[in-house]
């Protein structure tokens, strides 16, 4: 099977799936809906983590404050003047914010732009340390972020949040940005760059013998994973249009891993799958919060017994099946066709 | 500020880095053994907390019995979660044992929202500990007494069994290596257990303490306290059981202090840990009375 037609089914999915997104936008019901926006969101984040972990073999916990950064950011720059005045009643925005209002392309780039600026500025530290070191200390930073959050009441509203933000967030936006993620690291996976970034995660002393400029590269994948993530926020914001400090707590950073594990660490058709089961079994396992009838048993449902699930899910993945759907294997055109390979023969012989 | 003002404080202070030092220890050992950092420690000093409180209000239990007997309980916990998530990843990268640990730490806390409730629970503080006492003029209360009292006492015991016994000297040696420590006759899974066990207790013992001093009970309780006391353990240098304790008080007397110097900042107290925690990696990271150790292969 040649390069070229691998070309051509990708971009005939891709239409195949841009049809499917204009069609639903239009026809599925809103829950659907929203649903899928999660599972696009929750792509983009998954992808990112994938980044520094998967590739580059550098254990991030700060994920929940690079997604509060761009999602803050956006939903500052997108919410309407009226609105920004009745959400800050108690303390005034600040001068140059409360002024500002302009269209959601500007404010997502600059969401992400932001938060790939954190990504920098937390990576310089962190990155000089090693495996759970790194891992606590991102934790840290994340919460950090959260704390000044909550305490910031001329910019982020405090633990009041911020209520009313447009929502701009529909399938094309968070599939088109979902679609733009994967692309951009899957360049960079296949670049040099990326190379770097997987001898590192294998072998830093050996990589640093080769040549590889260890500090730099890592910095590069974590910026890069922030900026996305912060990009994911701000769909996120647009989304959910109300946002508050305890949407990102730890527990969003630890969804991310759960997301990612799932899936496969190191393959982003993995991180697609993931978050695709993720989302699903969060809405499926819905009804186990609320009492069930099974003819005449009636089994008492409790308000978050689907996380307890979940988690269980999550323990047993990591305990027995490490590798999670995918481990580290991509999905391609080859490999599919392979399936259907024995199909074919056998129609030939029988023809 | 006062003279008195200050000792007031500093007994404050002091109380809340005993109940920190408790709970960093039990880090400090497990990662001293497994380097791991055991995510799910935090949530075993919840789910003890609630223990003793059910003890009292569901069993009817005297305050002491449910108080001695949540002790044992916990570290048999403690011992289960090592045995069912952490033992069979032993082999694995060190990060999928740490995957695991945020694993166990989420099912404890979802399984409290489901089973404890999401309301917060009051806890007894027996008449013993409400007194007032009044020390010249610092007034304590008798509680902030007997948590010093306590916590350096089981602190005591700690560091007997760690440096006199011939337990704590087969844990000494499981943690400075692994294999070898297997090659000289020594039980590793039973040690590692035991680690698991006493670690557990001790956070037990400082979650009671702590319910009495903060009587309010809620499934995520034991987050806060728990990554507050990693980083205690991580400042006093990981592995060190000393520099836990010295962490511990260091963090406690200085969380109350900021606090008691400068109240505009109340607001950001949590930050305080990460950032000295942050500042410390960078600075020395191995802590202050860490050594400087090869990274285990």
């Amino acid at each position: 099977m040649s390069r070229q037609t691998s070309r051509i089914l990708t971009a005939i999915s891709l239409i195949a799936l841009f049809v499917f997104l204009r069609w639903a936008e239009g026809n599925l019901d809103p829950y659907l809906r929203r649903i899928l926006n999660l599972i696009a969101i929750n792509v983009i984040w998954a992808v990112t983590f994938n980044l520094i972990y998967g590739y580059t073999g550098q254990f991030s916990l700060g994920h929940a404050g690079f997604i509060a950064i761009g999602a803050y950011t956006t939903a500052l720059l997108t919410l309407p003047l009226a609105q920004k005045e009745q959400n800050f009643f108690l303390t005034p925005l600040i001068w140059p914010l409360s002024n500002i209002h302009i269209p959601f392309l500007p404010s997502l780039i600059l969401g992400a732009l932001l938060a790939g600026i954190a990504g920098i500025l937390i990576g310089i530290p962190s990155l000089q340390l090693r495996g759970d070191y790194m891992a606590l200390v991102t934790l840290g930073f994340a919460e950090v972020i959260r704390v000044i959050s909550m305490n910031l009441q001329s910019i982020t509203n405090g633990s009041l949040g911020l209520k009313g933000i447009p929502g701009y967030t529909n399938l094309l936006w968070s599939w088109g940005c979902a679609a733009f993620t994967i692309f951009i690291v899957r360049m960079l996976a296949n670049s040099s760059y990326g190379r770097a970034f997987k001898a590192i995660r294998e072998d830093e002393i050996a990589a640093e013998t080769m040549g590889v400029s260890i500090f730099y590269h890592k910095l590069m994948a974590f910026a890069i994973a922030a900026l996305f993530a912060g990009l994911g926020g701000g769909l996120f914001a647009n989304l959910i249009s109300t946002i508050d400090p305890n949407v990102f707590t730890y527990i969003l950073s630890y969804q991310v891993v759960t997301v990612v594990v799932l899936g496969g660490v190191g393959s982003i058709t993995g991180n697609v799958l993931g978050s695709a089961i993720y989302v699903s079994l969060f809405e499926l396992l819905r009804p186990f919060d609320q009492p069930m009838t099974f003819g005449s048993i009636t089994i008492p449902g409790r308000p978050g017994l689907r996380m307890v699930m979940l988690s269980i899910i999550f323990l047993l993945v990591i305990l027995f099946y490490r590798r999670g759907l995918m481990g580290s294997n991509e999905f391609s055109w080859r490999w599919l066709l392979s399936k259907f390979q024995p199909l074919f023969e056998r129609a030939r012989q029988e023809g | 500020m006062s003279l008195d003002m200050l000792l007031q404080h500093l007994a404050n202070g002091i109380s809340l880095g005993g109940l920190y030092a408790l709970i960093a220890v039990g880090y400090t050992m497990v990662y001293g053994i497994l380097r791991l950092i055991n995510f799910a420690h935090g949530d075993i000093f919840m789910i003890s907390a609630y223990m003793a409180f059910y003890g009292v209000a569901l069993f009817a239990l005297p305050w002491y019995a449910s108080f001695l007997l949540t002790i044992p309980l916990a570290a048999i916990l403690g011992m289960a979660v090592e045995r069912v998530a952490y033992r069979p990843l032993r082999d694995a990268p060190r990060i999928s044992a740490l995957i695991s640990a945020i694993g166990v730490s989420l099912l404890f806390q979802n399984f409290a929202v489901v089973v404890f409730g999401g309301r917060p629970k009051a806890f007894p503080r027996p008449a013993l500990f409400a007194l007032q006492w009044n020390i010249g003029r610092v007034r304590v209360l008798s509680l902030t007494f007997f948590i010093i009292l306590i916590s350096v006492a089981i602190l005591a015991g700690v560091f007997y069994l760690v440096y006199r016994t011939k337990t704590g000297r087969a844990m000494r040696a499981v943690s400075w290596d692994f294999g070898i420590a297997g090659l000289m006759g020594i039980n590793i899974n039973r040690t590692v257990s035991l680690t698991f066990a006493i670690g557990s207790a001790l956070a037990a013992a400082g979650s009671i303490m702590w319910g009495m001093k903060f009587p309010q009970l809620l499934p995520l309780m034991g987050v806060v306290p728990g990554l507050k006391c990693f980083i205690a353990a991580v400042v006093g240098g990981i592995g060190s059981i000393p520099g836990a304790m010295l962490g511990g008080f260091l963090l406690g007397v200085g969380e109350i202090m900021i606090v008691a110097f400068f109240p505009e900042l109340a607001g950001y107290k949590y930050a305080f840990a990460y950032l000295a925690l942050i500042l410390v990696l960078l600075w020395k990271p191995t802590g202050l009375l860490g050594k400087v150790a090869e990274e285990k292969a």
